[in-house]
């Protein structure tokens, strides 16, 4: 069997094991996968930049929060109905991306995570500064008159959670081709030496400018569907918290493969889950284990599973 | 027909005049060697040529185009391949891989396959095409970076060192494969190897504290009086 098919067959299936188990799960669990799906999509977006151009972006949580916000805004100011929500989501994603990638890109290495760092600040203290619109800390809710997209209810949830796996079918499926594409694999090249990928001809920066755009659009993505399919907007999600969440389900579940943010979120969440039904010292548990891994696994889940099996994982 | 020309090329790092006033004039389809003592500014020269650095001053003409402006990876479009002197292969990615990322700056991705076969078989690395580019000795990975130039297929291929590091028998290959290739390209080369440079060199330049010492044949340069003493610093 070819690697394209196999990696074919694997990750179909895993879409295909991912739509049946809504079928089998305790409700508990079914609403937990749903929210993994959707914060699982945050994660592969993440992951394009950092994964496989090898751009470290400490300041995610503003492309989330500029989704999320992008689609609540225009339904709490302006009504708009789902579909034109997410839209309009996505679009304040791609420009706010477009616009820190492009001031951002100057710098690299360390000074991009702090500029990316401050960026996100930014946003986060606009979002408290414009409270009189953005309902500041407190956030707003979503009501569920207005989550009903094309006549589905999308508070219920056997509906929330097929749009999740919607949304995480599609942004792996990109996320995919994405890498297995000329485009993607010139973007492994400048992860792996930046200065050769320019004296092969290549252009770096605007290269990595649309590495920047494909990975904020994707999370604003994922931030605007995670406000519509939850009911709520709230600028705790433009924190850095939600910047260095996505770094961790990356770096867990293995950076540069398009399996390991799904791998790592779902691992992280029920790490914490897990760990707080034993004791209430549960961050130490998940610390525990955060540093074992660190150390038996530094390529994370999925690196770790391509690094000693499947070579042809991408 | 001239396909590379400067004119008072200059770069300074810091008050440390390490190209000066360069003329340089590279007719098509020539073998130039480019030799001088270790620091006399061969690497800054190549660099500004292909972009890698800014000049302090004068111009780079190509195939009767100002690119003194351009940056490098549109100079490289242009049909100038460079190879690194300190060997710069993508490590984690495979033999072929890297080959194909060379070619497909300038083949479709139908042709690409076969453009990555020919310039391995070329340099007698097909048969390690899965391997990972770090895995190779010293050596393989020269092998690798000239095949990457090769798969670009350029007008004008820079290398520098390319020699360095290999046995005599693939040096003896080197040299067959570079007078093959200048059937269609022109090729300046950076070398220490005398062999090398007698024996490949249609034109030999000297380079010394950053300015041109000496032009012409390498009989000639070999018989001149002041690259003698530049290399051994008598006089």
């Amino acid at each position: 069997m070819s690697d394209l098919r196999k990696t074919a067959l694997l990750h179909f299936g895993i879409l295909a094991l991912l739509f049946g188990l809504q079928f089998i799960l305790p409700a508990y669990h079914h609403g937990n996968l749903a929210r993994i799906m959707v914060l699982a999509s945050y994660a592969i977006g993440f992951n394009i930049l950092f994964g496989y151009t090898g751009l470290l972006s400490l300041g995610h949580a503003l492309f989330f929060a500029a989704g999320m916000y992008g689609m609540g805004m225009s339904v709490h100011l302006f009504e708009f109905s789902p579909a034109p929500a997410l839209i309009s989501g996505l679009v304040v994603g791609v420009i706010v991306s477009a616009a820190v990638g492009f001031l951002a890109l100057r710098t690299a290495g360390v000074a991009f995570m702090i500029v990316t760092l401050m960026f996100a600040q930014a946003g986060y203290l606009t979002i408290l500064y414009f409270g009189a619109f953005t309902r500041g800390d407190e956030g707003f809710v979503i009501q569920q008159s207005e989550r009903i997209l094309w006549g589905i209810d999308l508070s219920d949830a056997t509906n929330r959670y097929f749009a999740a796996w919607v949304l995480f079918s599609v942004c792996l499926i990109f996320t995919l081709k994405l890498v297995q594409a000329p485009f993607g694999k010139t973007l492994i090249a400048i992860r792996e030496n930046e200065e050769r990928a320019r004296m092969l001809g290549y252009d770096v920066f605007s290269r990595k400018l649309v590495a920047v755009i494909l990975s904020g659009s994707m999370s604003a993505l994922a931030g605007a569907s995670y406000g519509l399919l939850f009911g709520y907007v709230g600028a705790s999600f433009a924190t850095v918290q939600y910047s260095i969440f996505p770094l961790l389900w990356v770096l867990l579940g293995g950076a540069g493969t398009v399996l390991g943010p799904l791998v790592g979120t779902l691992f992280m969440f029920y790490l914490i889950d897990l760990s707080s039904g034993v004791t209430s010292a549960y961050m130490l548990i998940a610390g525990v284990v955060l540093v074992l891994l660190t150390l038996y696994a530094p390529q994370g889940l999925a690196g770790e599973l391509r690094a000693r099996v499947w070579r042809w994982l991408p | 027909m001239t396909i590379l020309s400067t004119r008072g090329l200059s770069k300074s790092f810091a008050g440390l005049k390490a190209v000066q006033g360069v003329d340089l004039n590279l007719p098509k389809g020539q073998i130039r060697a480019l030799i001088g003592p270790n620091g006399a500014g061969k690497t800054t020269l190549v660099g500004l040529l292909c972009g890698r650095i800014a000049p302090t001053a004068g111009t780079v003409m190509f195939d009767g185009q100002d690119i003194s402006n351009l940056p490098a990876h549109k100079r490289i479009n242009l049909g100038i391949a460079y190879t690194f002197q300190v060997t710069s292969v993508f490590a984690n990615l495979s033999v072929d891989e890297n080959v194909a990322l060379a070619a497909r700056r300038r083949f479709s991705d139908a042709k690409v396959a076969g453009v990555v076969r020919d310039a391995l078989e070329k340099v007698g690395l097909f048969d390690r095409a899965d391997q990972n580019a770090g895995d190779l000795s010293y050596g393989h990975q020269r092998l690798l970076e000239i095949a990457m130039g090769l798969a670009q297929q350029p007008r004008l291929l820079i290398l520098d060192e390319p020699t360095q590091g290999l046995a005599e028998a693939e040096v003896t290959d080197f040299k067959a494969l570079v007078r093959d290739l200048a059937k269609t390209a022109t090729v300046l080369l950076i070398e220490h190897n005398m062999s090398v440079v007698m024996e490949l060199a249609d034109q030999v330049t000297v380079l010394n504290f950053g300015q041109i010492l000496a032009e012409g044949t390498p009989a000639e340069i070999h018989a001149n009086q002041l690259v003698q003493a530049a290399y051994l610093g008598t006089g």
